[in-house]
């Protein structure tokens, strides 16, 4: 800071210095229109219908915690949360284990073909589930698991395999390679260094991908929308448009869904933003 | 130094572990990629040539009539230009915003990381959630929108139900889904930049406008190619934020590929030239993966 002021000082005045304010004024005109829709979904739901219609910016004139109180003694609300509860995280823990297995022997094993199997695995990096959605909800109709919430995470598993694997195998590159040789010279085998040395030295890649796949999967809509039909195996984002036909006029309902829905996402946030932004971004960078 | 028994120990769990390491480790991942992701392209292919609702086994071969009548569609044509049309939004709008943001954030000014989480909340929102909020905000009768013109006297436009309006709002939409992560990229990719070489221009007398032009753009460029690439990429797949607001419509004004997809293949179980739409969409983004990191990402 002294450095910067003092090559200021002695370079004259920064004729750039009075923008700060402007910057100011530019951040917090973007933060208001960011914003404003959140929070003003967050207030609608405390509001009753009539007062939402000539006063959706303000603060509600009486707090009605009902709705959300309404909606919390509602079974539906648990009922969708924990489905997606159940997909996110039995996604996430199938990602992490045959996506490290995979990498690791792709980080550390050479045999033959070893470069085309990856750039195989790479290939599901290029396009997105819906270019092959119906074939896809004919396999798992075939398979028996329509409707079920194995036919949703096995898809979102193997479509999140690409990315994970790509990310584990740089990061289980960059570990020492001594470690390998002096454990294999110890008579040490492949699986037992993976358990012992790789994964416990892995805990960040694995909180990363662990990340990546649970927001993806937290948030997905097309896979379950194919896959499931029947409203009490439904995960939050087609639980609430189910909620939203149903109550399209009671926006003050709805809102207050919305905000119900969004809040663990936005908590989880708050408390691991760091770890978030890196795992969101990470996923994209290596990409 | 190891011992000859040691060495020939190395050496037998170097030969005999590789083998079954590989057959052990792999095999799960390959099968569940393989049956998921890879086979139903390829059936998806072989799908496309068929008039098929989805029962029994395909039989009635079509060739590729599923895909001149594709080509013949309308709607196929509407969604195609709106899927471009947000390619250009996302370069010409969100990017340049995005960048604009970052090079504000990155630097050391107070509150940068307050707002730079404010930024980045829209993109941590599911798609779904945030297409209500916004279809909420675009309401003719409660929405923000219908309270600003009614504060000016003016009849609120119902948005999302006039063609006229409604790709232009989704639009918007989109910029404010997602300028957040790519301003991530940027900032990333800025504070990456040796502070030293900021130094050195000051002492030579650089003005920040040439330190923008000469060093922060310059050096940026590895990462502003990557996000253009996931600008691009992403905007081919647009589908969960066009369903909550306006379904595609109306008059199926803001069908992009996937939506399309979804209902005149999927709602229509018309698994024939539902897999034709896929295709097309696959090869799109397939052959502009490669194009793009053959030419453009060449030398990074």
């Amino acid at each position: 800071m002294t450095d910067r002021r003092a090559a200021a000082a002695a370079l004259g005045r920064d004729p750039f210095e009075g923008t700060l304010l402007y910057r100011y004024v530019v951040l917090v005109l973007v933060a208001t229109v960011v914003l404003v829709p959140i929070v003003a979904t967050a207030l609608g739901g405390f509001k009753d219908l009539g007062e939402l219609r000539v006063n959706p910016f303000g603060l509600p004139q009486v707090w009605r915690v009902e709705n959300y109180l309404d909606i919390l003694r509602q079974g539906r609300y648990w009922q969708m949360m924990g489905n997606s509860l159940i997909i996110a995280t039995f996604s996430m823990l199938l990602t992490l284990v045959l996506g490290s297995m995979a990498a690791f022997v792709f980080a550390h094993l050479r045999f033959w073909g070893d470069r085309q199997l990856l750039n195989y695995f790479l290939i599901g990096l290029l396009f997105p589930a819906a270019t092959a959605i119906l074939p896809l909800f004919i396999k798992v109709r075939d398979l028996g698991l329509l409707d079920t919430h194995l036919g949703v995470i096995l898809p979102v598993t193997a479509f999140q395999l690409g990315v994970s694997i790509l990310l584990f195998r740089n990061f289980f590159r960059q570990l020492p390679l001594e470690l390998l040789d002096a454990a294999l010279m110890d008579g040490c085998t492949y699986p037992q260094f993976f358990r012992r040395i790789t994964l416990p030295l892995s805990l960040p890649i694995l909180a990363t991908v662990g990340t990546i796949t649970f927001v993806q999967s937290w948030n997905n809509y097309i896979l379950p929308l194919i896959m499931l039909n029947s409203d009490a195996k439904y995960p939050w984002p087609l639980g609430i448009m189910v909620y939203q036909g149903e109550y399209s006029t009671d926006w003050h309902l709805v809102l207050a869904f919305i905000t119900l829905t969004i809040l663990p996402t936005i908590l989880l946030f708050f408390a691991a933003q760091r770890y978030i932004v890196a795992g969101l971004t990470a996923g994209a960078v290596k990409g | 130094m190891p011992t000859l028994m040691q060495r020939l120990r190395a050496a037998w769990n170097g030969l005999g572990g590789t083998l079954p390491t590989v057959l052990l480790f792999l095999p799960p991942a390959l099968l569940v990629f393989t049956i998921f992701v890879v086979l139903p392209v390829g059936e998806a292919a072989w799908y496309s040539l068929f008039r098929w609702d989805g029962f029994g086994r395909p039989t009635d071969f079509v060739g590729l009539r599923n895909y001149t009548d594709l080509f013949a569609s309308r709607v196929f044509g509407i969604a195609l230009k709106n899927n471009v049309l947000i390619i250009v939004v996302s370069l010409l709008v969100q990017l340049p915003l995005a960048l604009a943001m970052a090079l504000i954030l990155a630097e050391r000014i107070p509150g940068a990381p307050a707002f730079r989480m404010i930024f980045f909340l829209p993109y941590i929102l599911a798609e779904i959630a945030a297409g209500l909020i916004w279809r909420f905000v675009y309401d003719g009768d409660y929405g923000l929108i219908a309270s600003i013109a009614q504060f000016f006297g003016a009849t609120a436009p119902h948005v999302l139900a006039d063609p006229q309006y409604a790709e232009a709002a989704i639009l918007s939409v989109i910029v404010w889904k997602y300028f957040g992560f790519h301003m991530m990229l940027y900032i990333a990719g800025l504070q990456a930049i040796d502070s030293d070489l900021y130094a050195a221009a000051r002492v030579d007398g650089a003005t920040r406008w040439q330190v923008l032009w000469r060093i922060k753009l310059p050096l940026l460029k590895p990462t502003l190619k990557l996000s253009v690439f996931f600008a691009i990429l992403g905007s081919f797949q647009l589908f969960d934020l066009v369903m909550p607001m306006t379904r595609g419509g109306p008059s199926d004004s803001t069908q992009t590929m996937v939506s399309f997809l979804y209902s005149h293949g999927i709602t229509r179980t018309r698994i024939g030239f539902g897999s034709a739409i896929g295709v097309v969409l696959f090869l799109l983004c397939v052959l502009f993966a490669v194009f793009y990191k053959r030419k453009v990402m060449r030398d990074d």
